[in-house]
């Protein structure tokens, strides 16, 4: 890949990765790290902390990857990433709470040639868009679902979610989450990799360094597979939300850690496409 | 030598940076104070920076540029 933008001065010039760059040579700083092109230069309203952000980025970064900025449209939820059509550059449509997956299908339907997202909370997905979630993957529609669970409703003020864990303290279960009365939390990707329609179920998480580069490798397959017309592909992303779990940003990542990736495992839990004898991380076995 | 910018006003001084620093060079400058009303993040020690941009890789808010 042709990364010559990558350097702070613009020098015209072949090179191939920064390791071998001539800037290097002529002393000249290659950037390792910068926001993504993908993203607009809105400051995000999401709380301290909060992985939104994160897995904004990761979504842009993909996109400015596969370059298709000018080809994507996206789909927002109801949810604390309602405003996300002001962070991405590329066009985006605001859908009925729960109903991104149906307008997604309408638009790749329609536009067949054009790359359809959606990203969606756990209120969106889970709880009122179930339907809309289950019936678009069983058609096997060829849409990329990204899917943040939290395990609350972020934007409403903390109330318990489908994906709540047993005993999870919020506002509407001051003294946990009840099994006998509000259920078991729903394992999203474990539920979906029942049916024969999705191409691609994975559960990542963001939590650390090492996790977040995982989940950027598992959006870009999402996205790869919709390029080649592979069919329906959800990545579920384990989030966070300080503000609501009474946490602080650094406690939250080390509640992902010890309550939520024990709860909600993480790993490919369907892969149609796989190479059988391939890596172990593709055969659609579980971490 | 690794060259790390923070977009200051940006910031929210959430500490994720902090946490993921391998050198531990990062600190919240709890005595300043930037446009949005947040201590921001800022570096102590420059020299001690390896740019690996562990920092920016966790930041929500695009706040880390890193140049190596």
């Amino acid at each position: 890949m042709h990364v010559q933008y990558n350097c702070t001065k613009f020098v015209l010039h072949d090179c191939t990765d920064t390791m071998t760059c001539i800037c290097k040579a002529y002393g000249i700083n290659m950037i390792v790290f910068e926001k993504p092109k993908a993203l607009t230069d809105v400051p995000m309203h999401y709380c301290p902390g909060c992985a939104h952000g994160i897995i904004h980025r990761l979504v842009a970064e993909t996109i400015d990857a596969l370059g298709i900025v000018g080809n994507t449209v996206g789909v927002v939820p109801v949810g604390c990433a309602v405003m996300a059509y002001d962070y991405f550059a590329c066009d985006m449509v605001e859908a009925a709470h729960g109903r991104a997956p149906a307008v997604a299908t309408g638009l790749k339907r329609a536009m067949p040639d054009r790359v359809i997202f959606t990203y969606q909370g756990d209120g969106d997905l889970a709880s009122i868009g179930m339907a809309e979630t289950v019936h678009s993957a069983t058609r096997n529609e060829n849409i990329t679902v990204v899917f943040v669970n939290n395990a609350i409703y972020g934007m409403t003020g903390g109330q318990m979610a489908p994906t709540s864990l047993p005993g999870q303290v919020t506002q509407t279960s001051p003294y946990g989450r009840d099994i006998k009365t509000a259920g078991f939390p729903i394992r999203v990707s474990e539920m979906l990799a029942t049916l024969d329609g999705p191409a691609y179920i994975e559960r990542v998480a963001v939590n650390n360094v090492k996790n977040v580069r995982n989940a950027k490798k598992a959006i870009q397959k999402a996205f790869q597979n919709q390029l080649e017309g592979k069919g329906f592909s959800f990545i579920e992303v384990i989030s966070t939300c300080p503000t609501n779990w009474g946490m602080t940003p650094s406690q939250a990542m080390k509640w992902v850690e010890t309550d939520m990736i024990p709860y909600y495992p993480l790993g490919v839990y369907k892969d149609k496409y796989a190479d059988v004898t391939g890596d172990i991380g593709n055969t659609g076995e579980v971490q | 030598m690794a060259k790390v910018t923070f977009l200051t006003d940006l910031c929210k001084g959430c500490g994720l940076c902090v946490d993921a620093c391998p050198k531990q060079i990062l600190i919240i400058a709890k005595e300043k104070i930037n446009a949005k009303g947040h201590s921001p993040a800022e570096m102590t020690d420059p020299s001690k920076c390896i740019g690996c941009a562990f920092c920016a890789t966790m930041c929500p808010d695009c706040v880390i540029t890193v140049e190596k």
